[in-house]
C-alpha cells in the first residue's frame, strides 16, 4: 500500500489499547476471534473485487470476445495501444472531464452557497434542509429516466418554464437533443442531484468551527467578508475537499444516469468513459479489449485519488 | 378490423389445426407453455392474437416476452448469449442470424423442415435469404420468415391535394406536387412543406430516422446511401469494403441523408426512431415519413390521420438505383429452451398457409409468396402494393456473427456526422472502412 | 456547538435569516419540482402525460398504475362490445381505452426481486461487517489500517469497469441472472461501507463496558453479544438502511449481470412501455412505488445522513 493512505486521513484513529490484558477465561482467544470476525469480509471482498480485477488485468492482454467460442489469443500490449491512440477515447475522457469539472464546480458553489444560508438557522430550517436532500437519495438510474420525459421540447414542462422566464418557444430547443446543450444537460442534471451532497459537508464543516474564533474576530472587528475569507472558507477547507473527492470519483464513473438520459448522444457528445466501457464489453463484446479500458480507468481513478489525498493532508496540515 | 375476424371462423380454424397438427385434446398439454420474445410494437399485438389459436389448438399457453426496439437486440442477444431458458422461441432480427448459427443460439431447421414438408421455396426469396440462411445464399437455414418488412414512406395525402399548395408548389419546382420518387425530388418536397402552416400548426418536410443507441440511424441513412452508389463489399472480394463503403457515391448519399435530417426534421427528433415517426405523423407534425412497412397497418386506420388522409410510397430512387433497407425477422427456435419439441411444433402450425393467411388478416405481415403475390393482398390495403414492390428491392446489413460492434460502429459514425455535424461526409465513412476492418479481423476475415 | 448556546457575536440578524429563508425555500421548492411532477404523472392519461404544453391541472385517473400492473392487448371496438362486460375497476379502466386486459405484468416479480436482493444483500453486509468493525475496532489487527483503506477502496471502483470480469466469473459459475449472485455482489459493495460506519459507531462505545464483563467472567464472544451489540443497535440500523439503499437504487450491475430471473426495478422501469414509446404514466407510476420508500428512509434517516454518505469519515 502507498504511504499516504486515506484510511489514516479519513479514519480517526482508533485508539488501540492493548486488549489483551483481559485475556478471555474461556473460549476462543482474542486473536482468533479477532480473525474470525474479520476474515469473511476479507473473503468475500477477495472474491468478488480482486481476483476479478486480477482476471481483468490478464484479459487486458488478449483478444477475448465473451460471446464468441473462438479462444483469446495473447496481444500483449495491442488494446492499451489501440486504447492510447485512439483520438475517439481522447475525446470521451475529455467529455467526462468537462463533465467532471463543471458538475464539481456547481456543487461547490451551489451547495456551500446552500450550507452557509441554511446555517442562518431560520425556523424550519432542517425541514427544508431534508427536503434538498432528496434527490441524492433517490436511484439516479430511475430519475434520470424520467428526466427524458422533463426535457422533451414539446410536451417537458423544463423549456416550458424557460420559455416562460426567458420568452423562448418552448419547442425551439433540445436540451438532450443539441449538440451544444447536451453535456450541460448531463451537468446540470447531475449538479441537481448531488449539490445536497456537497451541502451536507459543508454544513458539517461550518458547524465544527468553534464560536470563539468569531468572538475574538468580532473583538478585533474583521468585516463580515473578512471573517469568511480568513475563518470560514480555511476551516471549511478540508470538508470541500473531501467532498470533492467523493464527488470527482463519483462523477467521473457515472453511468446510470447519462446513459439514461443522453445514452452519450447525439454524436459522441456525451459519452463518458463509462459509456464506452459499457459499449465495448456489453455490446459489442469486445471484452479484452474493454478489460484493458476498465484497467486504464482504475489506474486513472486511483492515482488521481492518490495525488488527490496527499494534497488534502497537507491542507489538513495547514 | 384488424384484431378479429367472425367467431366462427376462428373456432373452425382452430379444430382444424387440431386435427392436423394431431393433438387430439388439450389435457395431456395441460399446464404446458412456450415463451415467445420479440419487440415490442404493433405486430407484437397481432401476434398475441394469433397465438391464441394456438393455445386453443394444442392446450399449450403462450407467453410473450416483448422488449422496445432500441433494447431489443442488446436484450436478446445478452440472454442468447447466456444461454438463458428464458425464451423457447425467439423472432430474432435478420442480423443476427450470422452470430445465430454460428454460436449455436438457434436450433438448426433443415431437417424439420424436411420432414414436414416445409418448403422455403414458398416463402419470398429476400425474405428466405434474410431471415432464415446462414451462410447467406446457402441452403442452411436456421428460422422460418416470419415477419416481412421493408422501410417505406408514408405521406398526408390530404396536404398533397390542397389545391393552394399544389399551385404554390407547381409555380416553383414546374412539376405537380406528387410523392416523390427520387431522393432529389424528396428534398425538394420537403423542402417545400417545411415551416408551412397547416391546420392552424407549423409543419415539417419529412421525418427521419435518428436512434444513435441501437440500429435507428443506420436503417434510415442506409436508404439514401445504398441508391446513391453504398456497397457493403466488392461483389467479387468478399469483404473487401475500401472503395464500396466509403465510394464517394456513399459519401453523397450520407449527405442527401444530412440535408434532409437538418433541413426537414421537426424539431428535438435528434435520437429518434419508429415511435418518434409514428407520433411525429399522427400528430401532424410532418408530410412525410420514413418508416417501417409493419406500422402501416396501425397507421391506414388511424383515426386523425388514416383512411383517406394516408398515402404510402416507396423509398425514391437515386442515381445508383432503387433499393430500401430490408427490415422483419425469422421465427426460430432457442437452442437452450427446456421444450424445443413444442417450440418446434409451434414453428409446424406458423407456416401453415391458413395461419399465415390469418397472420396477415390480423396486422402482421407473412413473407409468404401465396399471401403476399395474392391479388387479394395488393387490394387488401393501400400500402399493399408498394409494400410488395418494396420486398423485392430490399438490401439488408451485414448478418456476420460480429454484426452488433459492426452496427455500433457505424451508428456512431453516422450519427457523430449527420446529427452532430462532425467532419464529413467522406471522412466518416473512412474511418467507419477502418472501424470494420478492425472487426472483421477479430472475426479471422480477411477484409484487405 | 448546539443551538442551546447562542452565539452573542455573530449571531444572524432577523433580516439576513429571513433573506437566507427565502433563498432555500426557493432552492427546494425547485428542486422538488421534477419529483412532484414524477408523482403528478403518475395519476395522469396518456393524453395528459404528452400533452403540449405540459399540463399543470388534470382529471386523476389510475390508468398509469393499471397499465403498470398488467399487460394489455389493442382490440378494436367492435371486439371489444362483443365481449362479457368488464367486472373488475381495472379492467373497466383498461377497456375504456381500446384495451383488453391480457394478464399480469412482470413489475411484481421485479419488485420482488428488489425487496429478496436489497434485504439478502442488507442482512449479509451488516452482519459480517459489523463482526469486522468490531474485529477492527477492538483488537490489534496487523496491517490494520492497509485493511480498511482496502476495504474503502473496492467501493472506490467503477461500476461498469469490474462489472466486465465479474460477468465472466459469474458465467463461469453459473451466478448469472441469479438472485443469489447479486445478493453477493451487493454485499460485496455494501460491506465497504458497513464496516467504515460502525466501526465508527463501535469506537464510539466506551470498552469499560465489555471489560468489566470479561472481568465477570464473560467470554469474549458473550462479551461482543451481551453488551456491544445492544449498545451498538442504532448504529447498525441507520448502517443497515444506508445498505438496503444502496442495493435499492443499483442500476449498473443488475443492467449488465441479469436479464430476466433476478432483474430488480431499476433496469426494468425504464422498460415500462405502451403500446409503442414508453408509456409514461405508467413509468411515473413505478418510479413513484418505487421511490416513496427511499423518501420515508431518508426523513427517518436524516440525522445519520452525513455519516452515512461520508463513510463515517465526517460524525455530526
Amino acid at each position: 500500500m502507498t504511504v499516504t493512505n486515506p484510511a489514516r486521513s479519513l479514519a480517526e484513529a482508533a485508539a488501540r489499547r492493548g486488549s489483551a490484558r483481559f485475556a478471555a477465561r474461556a473460549g476462543l482467544s482474542d486473536r482468533a476471534v479477532a480473525w474470525l470476525f474479520i476474515l469473511p469480509t476479507m473473503l468475500l471482498l477477495l472474491a468478488i473485487n480482486i481476483f476479478p480485477l486480477i482476471w481483468a488485468i490478464r484479459l487486458s492482454f488478449t483478444s477475448l470476445m465473451a460471446n464468441l467460442p473462438t479462444p483469446a489469443r495473447f496481444v500483449g500490449l495491442d488494446n492499451y495501444v489501440d486504447i492510447l491512440t485512439d483520438e475517439d477515447i481522447w475525446a470521451n475522457f475529455r467529455v467526462t472531464a468537462h463533465f467532471v469539472f463543471w458538475t464539481i464546480a456547481l456543487q461547490i458553489l451551489i451547495g456551500l452557497g446552500l450550507a452557509l444560508l441554511i446555517n442562518q438557522k431560520f425556523r424550519g430550517h432542517s425541514f427544508w434542509t431534508t427536503i434538498i436532500l432528496l434527490p441524492m437519495m433517490l436511484s439516479p438510474a430511475v430519475v434520470g429516466n424520467f428526466w427524458t420525459l422533463l426535457f422533451q421540447p414539446q410536451i417537458g414542462p423544463f423549456n416550458y418554464v424557460i420559455g416562460f422566464f426567458t420568452g423562448v418557444a418552448p419547442s425551439s430547443f433540445s436540451m438532450i437533443g443539441s449538440v451544444v446543450l447536451a453535456p450541460w444537460t448531463i451537468v446540470l442534471v447531475n449538479t441537481w442531484m448531488w449539490t445536497p451532497y456537497v451541502m451536507l459537508i459543508c454544513l458539517a464543516g461550518l458547524r465544527s468551527i468553534p464560536d470563539y474564533i468569531y468572538e475574538a474576530a468580532e473583538v478585533d472587528r474583521a468585516s463580515p467578508l473578512r471573517q469568511f475569507w480568513s475563518i470560514t472558507l480555511p476551516m471549511v477547507l478540508p470538508f470541500l475537499m473531501l467532498a470533492v473527492l467523493f464527488q470527482a470519483i463519483q462523477s467521473f464513473v457515472m453511468f446510470d444516469m447519462v446513459n439514461l438520459l443522453t445514452s452519450g448522444g447525439p454524436g459522441s457528445t456525451t459519452e463518458t468513459v463509462s459509456i464506452t466501457l459499457k459499449r465495448a464489453a456489453f455490446e459489442k463484446w469486445q471484452t479484452g479489449y474493454a478489460s484493458a479500458l476498465a484497467v486504464i480507468l482504475f489506474v486513472t481513478i486511483f492515482g488521481a485519488a492518490n495525488v488527490y489525498v496527499r494534497a488534502l493532508n497537507w491542507v489538513k496540515q495547514q | 378490423m384488424r384484431m378479429n375476424r367472425s367467431n366462427l371462423s376462428l373456432l373452425c380454424c382452430a379444430g382444424t389445426l387440431a386435427v392436423t397438427l394431431g393433438v387430439s385434446s388439450s389435457a395431456q398439454a395441460e399446464g404446458k407453455s412456450l415463451t415467445m420474445c420479440w419487440a415490442a410494437w404493433d405486430p407484437a399485438n397481432a401476434l398475441v392474437e394469433l397465438d391464441k389459436d394456438f393455445t386453443k389448438a394444442t392446450g399449450i399457453e403462450m407467453k410473450h416476452e416483448f422488449v422496445p426496439w432500441t433494447s431489443y437486440a442488446d436484450h436478446f442477444i445478452n440472454l442468447l448469449n447466456s444461454r438463458s431458458t428464458e425464451c423457447d422461441l425467439i423472432i430474432g432480427d435478420s442480423q443476427w442470424i450470422g452470430g445465430a448459427a454460428e454460436n449455436k443460439w438457434y436450433v438448426k431447421l433443415n431437417d424439420f423442415f424436411e420432414k414436414n414438408k416445409i418448403s422455403m421455396d414458398t416463402f419470398l426469396p429476400a425474405t428466405v435469404v434474410g431471415y432464415a440462411e446462414w451462410p447467406k445464399n446457402t441452403p442452411n437455414y436456421w428460422g422460418l420468415p416470419a415477419m416481412a418488412d421493408a422501410v417505406g414512406w408514408t405521406y398526408r395525402k390530404d396536404w398533397f391535394a390542397k389545391p393552394e399548395l399544389r399551385a404554390e408548389f407547381k409555380a416553383k419546382y414546374n412539376r405537380e406536387l406528387e410523392p416523390p420518387k427520387t431522393w432529389d425530388e424528396l428534398l425538394e418536397v420537403s423542402k417545400f412543406f417545411t415551416g408551412k402552416e397547416i391546420d392552424g400548426k407549423k409543419v415539417y418536410g419529412s421525418y427521419v430516422f435518428s436512434e444513435r443507441g441501437s440500429e435507428g440511424i443506420t436503417m434510415g441513412v442506409t436508404n439514401a446511401m445504398y441508391n446513391y452508389g453504398f456497397q457493403y463489399d466488392d461483389p467479387k472480394k468478399p469483404y473487401h469494403m475500401t472503395g464500396f463503403v466509403n465510394s464517394p457515391g456513399a459519401a453523397k448519399g450520407m449527405d442527401v441523408y444530412k440535408e434532409l435530417f437538418t433541413c426537414c426534421q421537426p424539431p428535438g427528433l435528434t435520437n429518434a426512431y419508429m415511435q418518434e415517426g409514428l407520433d411525429a405523423f399522427k400528430s401532424g407534425q410532418v408530410a412525410m415519413q420514413m418508416n417501417w412497412y409493419a406500422f402501416f397497418p396501425g397507421l391506414a386506420k388511424d383515426p386523425n390521420v388514416g383512411g383517406d388522409k394516408i398515402g404510402f410510397f416507396k423509398n425514391p430512387a437515386g442515381p445508383a438505383g432503387q433499393f430500401t433497407q430490408l427490415g422483419g425477422q425469422g421465427l426460430s427456435v432457442v437452442a437452450a429452451s427446456k421444450d424445443v419439441d413444442d417450440a418446434l411444433l409451434y414453428v409446424k402450425w406458423f407456416a401453415q398457409p391458413d395461419i399465415q393467411q390469418k397472420w396477415t388478416d390480423l396486422g402482421g405481415a407473412s413473407a409468404s409468396k401465396a399471401v403476399l403475390e395474392s391479388d387479394a393482398f395488393k387490394k387488401s390495403a393501400p400500402y399493399a402494393p408498394s409494400f410488395v414492390e418494396s420486398m423485392g428491392m430490399v438490401k439488408d446489413f451485414w448478418a456476420e456473427p460480429l454484426y452488433v460492434p459492426l452496427m455500433l460502429d457505424m451508428q456512431n459514425r453516422v450519427h457523430d456526422y449527420v446529427v452532430a455535424n462532425k467532419g464529413t461526409s467522406q471522412q466518416a465513412l473512412d474511418s467507419l472502412v477502418k472501424d470494420w476492418i478492425k472487426v472483421f479481423k477479430q472475426e479471422g476475415k480477411d477484409p484487405s | 456547538m448546539s443551538d442551546t448556546t447562542p452565539r452573542p457575536f455573530s449571531e444572524p440578524s432577523p433580516l439576513s435569516r429571513a433573506l437566507s429563508a427565502v433563498a432555500v425555500v426557493l432552492y427546494a421548492v425547485i428542486a422538488i419540482l421534477p419529483l412532484i411532477w414524477i408523482g403528478a404523472t403518475a395519476f395522469k392519461s396518456q393524453a395528459d402525460a404528452i400533452a403540449y404544453p405540459p399540463k399543470i391541472f388534470f382529471s386523476p385517473t389510475l390508468e398509469g398504475f393499471v397499465d403498470l400492473f398488467t399487460v394489455q392487448t389493442h382490440q378494436s371496438h367492435e371486439f371489444i362490445a362483443k365481449m362479457a362486460p368488464p367486472t373488475t375497476w381495472y379492467e373497466k379502466i383498461a377497456r375504456d381505452r381500446d384495451m383488453v386486459i391480457a394478464g399480469p405484468s412482470r413489475v411484481v416479480e421485479r419488485f420482488l426481486n428488489s425487496l429478496i436482493i436489497g434485504f439478502g444483500s442488507t442482512i449479509l453486509a451488516t452482519f459480517l461487517g459489523t463482526l469486522a468493525a468490531y474485529g477492527f475496532s477492538r483488537f490489534r489487527v496487523p496491517l490494520a489500517d492497509d485493511l480498511l483503506f482496502f476495504i474503502l477502496s473496492t467501493r472506490m471502483m467503477p461500476p461498469i469497469a469490474v462489472a466486465v470480469p465479474i460477468y465472466m466469473m459469474y458465467r463461469w459459475l453459473g451466478l448469472y441472472d441469479t438472485r443469489i449472485g447479486m445478493i453477493l455482489l451487493y454485499t460485496a459493495v455494501n460491506v465497504s461501507l458497513a464496516v467504515w460506519l460502525l466501526k465508527g459507531f463501535i469506537d464510539e462505545i466506551p470498552r469499560e463496558y465489555e471489560e468489566a464483563a470479561l472481568v465477570d467472567g464473560y467470554t469474549r464472544l458473550q462479551a461482543f453479544r451481551k453488551v456491544v451489540l445492544p449498545q451498538a443497535v442504532t448504529g447498525i440500523a441507520a448502517t443497515a438502511i444506508f445498505c438496503l439503499i444502496f442495493s435499492w437504487n443499483e442500476y449498473a450491475f443488475d443492467l449488465l449481470l441479469t436479464s430476466s430471473n433476478a432483474q430488480t426495478m431499476p433496469p426494468f422501469i425504464p422498460f415500462i412501455i405502451g403500446e409503442g414509446g414508453q408509456n409514461w404514466p405508467a413509468v411515473a407510476a413505478g418510479t413513484t412505488l418505487f421511490l416513496l420508500p427511499i423518501v420515508i428512509f431518508t426523513i427517518a434517516l436524516r440525522k445519520h445522513l452525513l455519516r452515512g454518505i461520508t463513510f463515517g469519515a465526517v460524525r455530526k
